[in-house]
């Protein structure tokens, strides 16, 4: 694939309009989905009150993440004691049946022993105290998307123990899973009569109702039951594909106590739903039910009734690895032809992902940003382009509609209820998509045809 | 009153109960959750409006993408502010140093946007990894012809605030070296306006038509150029006093230029900035010309803020703001409305803000210091709260607890500074306060306020 090789992700030294946000971001929502958990970033205090702007006005939700509050003593003598006390206040104020301890840059670079300051307060604090994982997410090794792979692997790796066996199914919530697409990947996992355990389940602390009273910790998440018994689970099925970390929670499961992984690419589109759905009948030992074949009918029909105003139709691909892959194989399926695919997720494995489902000429970019992207994309003759709010930078001033998808969305209402897992997610993002492509046309015929 | 951790009890006071003390200025408590963000924060807010600079962050990458055009700050012209510059440092850059980079950076987006000066910020890590920011800037600065300027911002310096003065500190190295040929001598520069929503450009309207020139204003619509000739004008006008007012009593140390605190938000205030002008210079046509606009303004928005006042009144807010000096006007304009305030708060207010803050609030207010999302959701409902005013940050508590809310942080796309301003101000005020959601999330019923539906 010759174009895949030769056009630079990069052309200047500096980024100009990244194209990902930061590692311990993806830890904060990660831990955000463990029941009464508190997510500490140690470091400076700004970077936990960044990350929790991003992520209210992406979920339009409260979102608390306490900081250990870094001055210059710290960053000099060490940062043990404001970890210490932050652990402390968390404690007293917030109640946490466990605190999620991620690292920024600061903490990481001056090299506090993270692991043994918790060990020693733990300690200190006996019985009372809550339980406490810890994650090393410093942002210069990668993204949020890698920040959050990074602390669910943590949370399973110190927490999963070798317990009996039991009925759970574990299922590894990826970070491009909306808190509406959680929801449904529990709903298709009890519809096949089994029991999950969402890691980590983000779908109501993301998305609740309105209070009566302030809830410091949202309800709702993995209960640490749940998080225990992964050992013993019958079955965990993950969504790492070809493009997750070389050690993933599924694989860790695995190897340290033999519970099988169902490993596939992010359930996005026929071909991926149809494998999500193949594992749980293999788990299950039931069929598919009815129900879902029936939206899986409905899903084909509608693919077919869209086929012509799909056809051909020249997309981009803007966001995390993982999302751009399962994106990319939707559009193969439908006759979307994807013609640029980006990511400002460090190198990885993007390129050889999309292999199979991008034509010849499709342009790839990782570890690239919104200026490189834009410079590309401007002689692209675009239709569309899928991603997050960051690319109506460059869409707009080039007049590409654009559908939002991804980290993050602000500039829209509802980005928790995107859906895009499973047959019916499809459907809403195959809506989406075409109806955004017959508006424009509709539009460019300057007769506004009724009918279309 | 709210349980608080036993360190915060002395941020807190309510009016009323005992003498006046409140704790401030200091670093936050760990674990607090504080709404601040950090020293690097500070400078950027401050000096992010400079649009034909290059500002760009040397560090890894969250802290330039989390200010990625979060400021809706409005540009005439040149908007390299809207874009994100950082040098991205990755793990070898951490080890090895990222100094070369940082050069190279320089020079590349030196030749390709040709701007009229360069900002540089250090983030918390090139503290640590020791590049020597500043010989960078020299040297480029020497080859290029561009002027360079380091701002010491690294995270965990200090607070917001460590960071307004470094972002001063910067402005001040500019400040002075252009030329001050062919000012009026009835000249003023605007400091602390971020031309938010375009309010710079409603507040420089109303001077010129006073009569008066506004030479630079720091840092809304800003360009190097008016910087560096500010030293121009005969007085400076300074809001948001907590992030510019080193800057202002560094030019009157270095050139005499004499500084008055004024607000924009709310009638009575903004009437009072156009007078104090008018005063200072002591003219009397000048002082014409300011009532005779005050009357013009001011009669063109009465009837409607009648009005909504007659439809507001009795309504209870709480007001928490980045610096102290908006909240004064808040709490002034929100009278203007019937509207009664409860309680007050600011992120990095000091001692003389807070106790006059006190003495304007009514008894019973609570005034509060660096507050965070417990302590504040546990005021909105102790305190019977109907309106919050306040950022990102506190919308999603005010609408959990169905609370309304106004947002007037520097994010805003709305002008709220101005007369035309306090009209947009109450409209906004009106449209989430009379919102008939709020009927369908309460059980217990909340102040009455008239229902639209109700056969008004």
């Amino acid at each position: 694939m010759k174009r895949l090789e030769t056009i630079a992700p990069r052309t200047t030294v500096s980024t100009i309009n990244p194209c990902r946000v930061c590692a311990p971001l993806g830890a904060s929502l990660a831990i955000r989905g463990i029941s009464q958990a508190m997510p500490v970033l140690h470091g400076s205090q700004g970077c936990a009150t960044y990350i929790r702007r991003y992520l209210v006005s992406h979920y339009r939700e409260p979102m608390d993440v306490a900081s250990s509050s870094f001055g210059e003593q710290a960053t000099i003598f060490g940062g043990a004691s404001n970890l210490e006390a932050a652990l402390d206040n968390v404690m007293s104020r917030y109640s946490p049946s466990l605190i999620g301890v991620a690292t920024t840059c600061l903490a990481e670079t001056i090299g506090d022993d993270v692991a043994g300051i918790v060990k020693r307060w733990a300690r200190e604090r006996g019985s009372g105290a809550p339980r406490v994982v810890h994650a090393s997410t410093p942002a210069y090794s990668g993204s949020h998307a890698e920040g959050y792979a990074a602390t669910v692997l943590a949370i399973v790796a110190q927490l999963a123990e070798n317990t009996s066996s039991n009925d759970q199914v574990n299922v590894f919530a990826p970070m491009s899973a909306s808190p509406a697409d959680i929801r449904h990947l529990r709903e298709l996992v009890e519809d096949f009569e089994l029991r999950p355990a969402l890691v980590p389940d983000f779908s109501d602390t993301l998305d609740g109702g309105s209070w009566e009273e302030y809830e410091p910790i949202p309800k709702g998440g993995t209960t640490l039951a749940e998080l225990t018994a992964m050992g013993g689970a019958q079955a965990s099925i993950s969504f790492d594909g070809v493009v997750g970390a070389s050690v993933t929670p599924g694989n860790l499961l695995e190897q340290r106590f033999g519970v099988q992984d169902h490993n596939n690419p992010l359930p996005i589109g026929l071909v991926a739903t149809d494998k999500l759905f193949a594992a749980l009948e293999s788990i299950s030992n039931r069929p598919c039910p009815a129900k879902h074949s029936a939206e899986r009918g409905r899903l084909l029909d509608s693919m077919v009734d869209a086929h012509k105003v799909l056809f051909e139709q020249r997309i981009a691909l803007v966001g995390d690895q993982a999302l751009v892959v399962g994106l990319a194989a939707f559009c193969a399926e439908v006759g979307l032809r994807p013609v640029l695919c980006a990511t400002g997720s460090n190198p990885g494995k993007l390129k050889s992902a999309l292999a199979e489902c991008v034509s010849d000429d499709c342009i790839v970019l990782e570890d690239t940003d919104h200026t490189r992207v834009s410079e590309v994309a401007k002689d692209l003759k675009l239709d569309l382009v899928v991603g997050p709010s960051k690319v109506r930078a460059w869409a707009r001033p080039l007049g590409v509609p654009v559908i939002h998808l991804g980290f993050p969305i602000h500039d829209r209402f509802g980005a928790a209820r995107l859906r895009t897992f499973g047959y019916e997610g499809a459907l809403q993002l195959l809506d989406r998509i075409t109806n955004t492509l017959l508006e424009r046309r509709q539009e460019e015929a300057g007769l506004g045809w009724a009918y279309l | 009153m709210a349980e608080l951790l036993e360190k915060r009890r002395l941020h807190v006071h309510q009016k009323g109960k005992g003498k006046f003390t409140l704790d401030c200025e200091r670093p936050s408590l760990a674990g607090a959750v504080s709404q601040r963000a950090c020293t690097f924060c500070g400078s950027r807010v401050v000096l992010y409006p400079i649009a034909d600079a290059i500002h760009l962050v040397h560090g890894p990458v969250g802290c330039a993408a989390y200010t990625w055009d979060i400021r809706g700050s409005r540009s005439s012209g040149p908007e390299l502010h809207r874009l994100s510059f950082t040098t991205d440092l990755r793990e070898q850059d951490v080890i090895r140093g990222g100094a070369i980079k940082l050069e190279k950076s320089l020079r590349e987006l030196i030749a390709t946007y040709q701007p009229k000066a360069a900002f540089v910020y250090s983030t918390c890590i090139v503290g640590v990894i020791g590049d020597d920011v500043a010989a960078v800037c020299r040297t480029v600065s020497k080859d290029t012809g561009v002027e360079v300027i380091e701002v010491n911002s690294e995270g965990f310096k200090g607070t917001k605030k460590d960071g307004y003065l470094a972002a001063c500190d910067a402005l001040n190295t500019l400040v002075g070296t252009g030329s001050t040929a062919d000012i009026s001598p009835l000249s003023i520069n605007i400091l602390g306006e971020f031309n938010i929503a375009g309010e710079a450009w409603i507040i420089q309207e109303y001077y010129r038509k006073m009569g008066v020139e506004v030479v630079a204003t720091l840092t809304g619509d800003g360009r190097v150029e008016d910087v560096r000739r500010a030293h121009g004008a005969r007085l400076n006008v300074v809001q948001c006093s907590g992030s510019m007012m080193p800057l202002a009593k560094k030019m009157k140390e270095r050139f005499g230029i004499p500084f008055i605190k004024v607000s924009y938000f709310g009638v009575e205030d903004v009437a009072k900035a156009l007078y104090e002008v008018a005063d200072h210079f002591g003219s009397s046509e000048l002082q014409r010309r300011a009532e005779d606009l005050v009357a013009e303004e001011t009669a063109a928005i009465l009837p409607r803020l009648r009005s909504i006042r007659g439809e507001l009144s009795g309504a209870r807010a709480a007001i928490y703001t980045g610096g102290a000096f908006k909240a004064f006007s808040l709490v002034r304009a929100l009278r203007t409305l019937g509207v009664r305030t409860v309680l007050a708060g600011s992120q990095t207010g000091n001692a003389d803000d807070y106790s006059a803050l006190a003495e304007l609030c009514d008894e019973g207010t609570v005034i509060v210091d660096d507050t965070n999302p417990m302590e504040l959701a546990q005021f909105l409902t102790e305190l019977k709260v109907d309106l919050l005013i306040g950022g990102v940050k506190e919308r999603p508590i005010a609408h959990k607890l169905g609370v309304g809310f106004c947002d007037h942080n520097h994010e805003r796309k709305r002008p709220l500074a101005g007369f035309h301003g306090m009209l947009e101000f109450a409209e906004e005020v009106r449209s989430t306060l009379l919102s008939p959601v709020w009927r369908h999330v309460h059980r217990t019923p909340r102040t009455a306020l008239p229902r639209p539906s109700e056969g008004k």
